[in-house]
């Protein structure tokens, strides 16, 4: 990757709330953000490993989810429950990716669509949290902590330094050890085992990395807009995936994944 | 006698459930291929039974070939404009091709046919049968009986026809196939054809007793999926049995646990599947 380009992309992205002000091109910039966030997230798994998941949306759920369920609960500011949501996420990707990653070919997509499925039907009928009406959050912020802004800016940096810590972990990843024996499953996995790769515990590194940012993702969304429902996780991930088809229908690389989050 | 009839009800909606998964199961087992649009075909289907009968009139035998035939076209579509060309290329591509086939078949149909849920007219069929205390309504007899005369229709065709034959041998051994004089792209374009063409059927045989959205396809899908998954992978007999038996749990799990139960534990149970038995009942692992 040429360097001179991705200075000009941050550059790019560190100034737009200035270039293209008002708050509805800081709405753009946000949504932008955000599927760019959840598009290098799933990208560790389904580009980098080739595991596809066509369920990431429960990620995106719980992230999104466990937030507003605190404050709802106990009042607590909703940032506080991101971090449960990132445990819960990664129980459930380890309960998902420790069955299935024994076995090759389809058996991991459609195990992660079921699950979303079943996930999201189950909290459609759950009234803790809100069954089909789902949960809000505080109307205003009571305090800074809240995280509740009136203005997209502070949203705008938030998720920009969000994306700069999961493109980071993601350059890292590539770099590393890890990054090469994902790309080693990827090829062929067959080959890959022979020579000594720890493909089962690779592939369930690698789905618990991403189901953790893709849980932030979540946590993100809800706590701007401070509601969520089980349709709105659901599709929010859903539009990410055509932007996801077309990063990865060349190389997988991490500029890619961001470009094709403005889709 | 309650539970008799939810019984009969689960299986004769289990039958429907097994003609559009043994199409499923066709493709699977051919070409090792997965179709997430699956669910969107037997929606199409029904909305073809229901412009049949709006424009054209007829009755069941009419819409339900009409959509046989519609299907079947558009099967052979989609594999000449679309599966050939991913078909060799890597997983993430087959699997996002026919999911984003799904998303523009569904958003098309919500476009040109709107969100609202719609039923057939007053169809040809009514009327309840009423067989030593059980009702049992003509559409969904019919329809059921249909079904699994249609499923094993299909087994037939391929198990004891030269067709069926030349179809097993490319799903075997595609350059051996080739070698035999038999064409590979024709074979799966025709399979492609019978699969859709069993979706849609299946969605004009389920129009005659439900009213139905766009959005009904992903839950067909899913349901396909677990039907494929617990007969095992390219077995048409073993998506018959599947079928029959998630109809029942359906029926049965709605019936004592509650409605809003049946699609939860048919989930939790394609969940469980994968995870003790994935290469189902009749399936080779």
């Amino acid at each position: 990757m040429k360097w001179g380009v991705l200075v000009g992309l941050a550059l790019a992205l560190l100034f737009y709330p200035f270039i293209f002000t008002g708050p509805f091109y800081w709405d753009i910039g946000v949504t932008f953000l955000l599927a760019a966030i959840s598009a290098s997230a799933w990208n560790i798994v389904g580009g980098y490993a080739g595991q596809v998941s066509v369920g990431h949306s429960m990620f995106f759920g719980i992230g999104a989810y466990v937030p507003l369920l605190f404050y709802q609960l106990w009042r607590l500011p909703p940032v506080l429950g991101a971090p449960a949501a990132i445990a819960v996420a990664l129980l459930l990707a380890a309960a998902i990716g420790m069955p299935t990653f024994r076995l090759r070919g389809h058996y991991f997509s459609m195990a992660t669509i079921a699950i979303a499925e079943l996930i999201r039907i189950f909290v459609g009928t759950w009234d803790l949290v809100g069954a089909a009406i789902g949960l809000q959050g505080p109307a205003v912020g009571r305090a800074w902590w809240d995280l509740t802004f009136r203005s997209e800016l502070p949203y705008y940096y938030i998720f920009l330094g969000v994306l700069v810590v999961v493109l980071g972990t993601t350059f890292a990843v590539t770099r590393s050890r890890f990054g090469f024996y994902l790309r080693a499953i990827k090829a062929d996995e067959r080959a890959a085992r022979s020579l000594g790769v720890p493909v089962r515990a690779m592939k369930l590194k690698a789905l618990m990395l991403s189901g953790f940012f893709t849980s932030i993702a979540g946590s993100l969304y809800s706590i701007k807009t401070g509601f969520i429902d089980p349709e709105s996780g659901n599709i929010k991930t859903l539009k990410v995936y055509p932007a996801i088809a077309a990063s990865n229908a060349s190389e997988t690389n991490v500029a890619l994944a961001q470009g094709g989050g403005l889709a | 006698m309650l539970l008799l009839q939810v019984i009969v009800g689960g299986l004769l909606l289990g039958a429907i459930y097994a003609l559009f998964s043994s199409g499923l199961t066709l493709i699977w087992g051919m070409m090792n291929f997965i179709n997430f649009a699956h669910g969107e075909f037997v929606m199409l289907g029904m909305y073809v039974a229901l412009l049949v009968v709006i424009w054209l009139g007829g009755g069941p035998a009419a819409f339900g070939f009409a959509a046989a035939f519609a299907l079947f076209m558009l099967g052979i579509a989609v594999y000449l404009s679309l599966i050939r060309h991913v078909m060799r290329g890597p997983m993430l591509a087959q699997i996002l091709s026919t999911f984003g086939l799904a998303l523009l078949l569904r958003y098309t149909a919500f476009w040109i046919f709107s969100a609202n849920f719609v039923s057939l007219p007053q169809s040809a069929l009514s009327g309840t049968l009423n067989v030593a205390g059980i009702l049992m309504p003509v559409p969904q007899l019919v329809a059921g009986l249909a079904a699994i005369v249609l499923t094993i229709a299909l087994h037939l065709l391929l198990t004891c026809t030269t067709v069926g034959s030349q179809l097993l041998a490319v799903a075997e051994d595609r350059s051996a196939a080739m070698l035999m004089g038999i064409r590979p792209d024709r074979m799966q374009a025709l399979a492609w054809g019978l699969a859709a063409a069993s979706a849609g059927i299946a969605g004009a045989l389920m129009a005659m007793s439900y009213p139905w959205s766009p959005s009904v396809g992903e839950t067909f899908g899913l349901t396909a999926f677990v039907v494929v998954t617990l007969g095992g992978f390219g077995s048409v007999p073993g998506a018959l049995y599947a079928g029959l038996i998630i109809g029942l749990i359906q029926a049965l799990s709605a019936y004592l646990l509650g409605p809003i139960y049946k699609d939860i534990v048919v989930y939790a149970l394609f969940a469980a599947l994968l995870w003790l038995r994935p290469q189902g009942l009749m399936g080779k692992a």
